[in-house]
């Protein structure tokens, strides 16, 4: 627990290594599931509804390893894999990041409950700002069914998401401390 | 889970990037720049949508070259998911088989008692028409000619069949397609020749319930299913009964399968034809010798016709 202050030794090759495997495996990871997610077996909305989740829990978590300029291209690979209009993912997720820093003092030491709540609250505004999005760019009112069906999917499919971003987070934790 | 990952987490820490920046900044600048990348990155989302917007091939191309290089992931990605769905599929096939089995061993037992039933009946056909020294019907001779045309003509409801030369087609055969029957040839051509459907307005037909044996006249209303009229007193057309010619009129061969009764929305009994008058292709012309009520001729011909030709 009494990590913090402890001087960084001279980081070696293989430590370098490591420490950029743990820095980038938020990112690498979240833009894996997202490409694996548009595979065209799965249900439409998969992406996204991959995605925020994945940005959710490490803006909350390690918003370190999830920087506004990494949240940035995820956004771009997200409207490019999902043949939206062009900036609406980009958007959300910065906008997600956002609010997801500034709450995460109150979130991150509540239950895990109480953080699936708050992610469900997160999802259908993201879904709503989607949809005004679209209506916006389109000019013309786009169904709601398949936004509530993204929406509805990422909120279930978040436990298991954050189990195993969870398990990763921790082992991270592990290894900073064994460092 | 995340929560318990979340006790060990500390503020402090996961703000402080690992791995370290290469350039050193003075912590104030740090955290003044990552206070504006959020707004700036935000900016730049609103102007990469009007990009998408105002540049739509550009968004076009990124996106089809992004696919070009995801295909391969995506086609080995495939292999495992069509080998699960296959599996999913055979096993639910394989459930399935069992109810199916069990059906159709139902209907293979049904279906064999008819067969008794029927080789029964067969066998009493034959025993009594030795007793009676019955004359059989002899065997129509049939040739088979292609609908070439629908239509046309002086009836609604008539289709043009292509016959050969020398055919021996001749009015007043009685055209069958494979389910029961279509209607009579009313004109012949060298070449050709035209049957009137059975579910034309002008056409009467003959024809004997078969529950009831009660006769009755099978009328045609250019609708899809021709009326049942005049049949007689103290019996009801039964819905689904089936109806098949009769030798009334010497005009048709009694027997041949024409439909089954359906009631219409008004009420009258109407008969659904067996055959598929619709899109009928090839139909059989069957020469029963018989030379009931012909049509008319241009030129009168001398054969028995009655007061008012209904054909």
């Amino acid at each position: 627990m009494s990590v913090h202050g402890k001087p960084e030794p001279a980081p070696g090759l293989l430590r370098r290594l490591d420490a950029t495997a743990r820095a980038t495996f938020p990112v690498a990871f979240t833009a894996l599931l997202m490409v694996l997610a548009a595979a065209p077996v799965g249900p439409p909305g998969l992406v996204w509804a991959v995605a925020l989740p994945c940005v959710f829990f490490w803006s909350l978590f390690r918003p370190a390893y999830m920087p506004p300029l990494a949240v940035f291209p995820l956004g771009l690979l997200h409207d490019l894999l999902s043949f939206g209009p062009l900036g609406i993912g980009v958007l959300i997720l910065l906008i997600t990041h956002g609010l997801a820093m500034r709450w995460r003092r109150a979130l991150v030491r509540r239950s895990f409950l109480v953080v699936w709540l708050a992610y469900c609250g997160f999802a259908l505004g993201a879904g709503g700002l989607g949809w005004v999005l679209q209506a916006v760019l389109g000019w013309r009112v786009p169904p709601i069914a398949p936004g509530l069906n993204a929406v509805g999917m990422s909120a279930g499919l978040y436990p298991s998401l954050a189990w195993l971003l969870g398990r990763a987070h921790l082992a991270m934790l592990h290894a900073e401390s064994a460092a | 889970m995340a929560a318990a990952a979340a006790r060990h987490d500390d503020p402090n820490r996961a703000a402080r990037p690992d791995g370290g920046p290469v350039i050193r900044l003075s912590i104030p600048l740090r955290q003044a720049l990552a206070r504006l990348s959020l707004p700036v990155l935000i900016a730049a989302a609103f102007g990469t949508m009007l990009l998408g917007k105002a540049d739509t091939m550009l968004a076009e191309r990124v996106r089809m070259a992004l696919a070009d290089a995801l295909t391969p992931i995506y086609g080995v990605l495939a292999r495992p998911v069509a080998a699960v769905r296959d599996t999913v599929a055979e096993a639910r096939a394989l459930l399935e088989m069992r109810t199916e089995n069990a059906r159709l061993r139902d209907e293979n037992e049904q279906l064999r008692r008819w067969q008794a039933v029927a080789l029964a009946l067969e066998a009493e056909n034959a025993m009594m028409r030795r007793q009676l020294a019955f004359i059989p019907d002899p065997a129509p001779r049939f040739q088979t000619a292609r609908v070439v045309a629908d239509g046309g003509g002086t009836y609604a409801r008539a289709v043009l069949l292509a016959i050969g030369p020398e055919h021996g087609v001749r009015k007043g055969q009685i055209a069958l397609d494979e389910r029961g029957l279509v209607g009579r040839v009313t004109e012949v051509g060298s070449r050709s020749a035209r049957v009137l459907l059975a579910t034309d307005l002008n056409s009467r037909i003959p024809v004997t319930l078969e529950g009831s044996r009660a006769r009755a006249v099978l009328v045609g209303t250019n609708g899809a299913r021709p009326r049942v009229q005049y049949w007689p007193e103290g019996v009801t057309p039964a819905e689904g009964e089936r109806v098949v010619t009769s030798a009334e009129a010497n005009a048709f061969p009694a027997g041949l399968p024409v439909g089954v009764i359906h009631y219409s929305g008004s009420g009258a009994p109407e008969v659904e034809m067996f055959a598929r008058l619709d899109r009928l292709d090839l139909v059989r012309l069957f020469d029963y010798g018989l030379s009931g009520i012909l049509p008319p001729e241009s030129v009168a011909r001398p054969e028995p016709r009655e007061s008012r030709p209904r054909r």
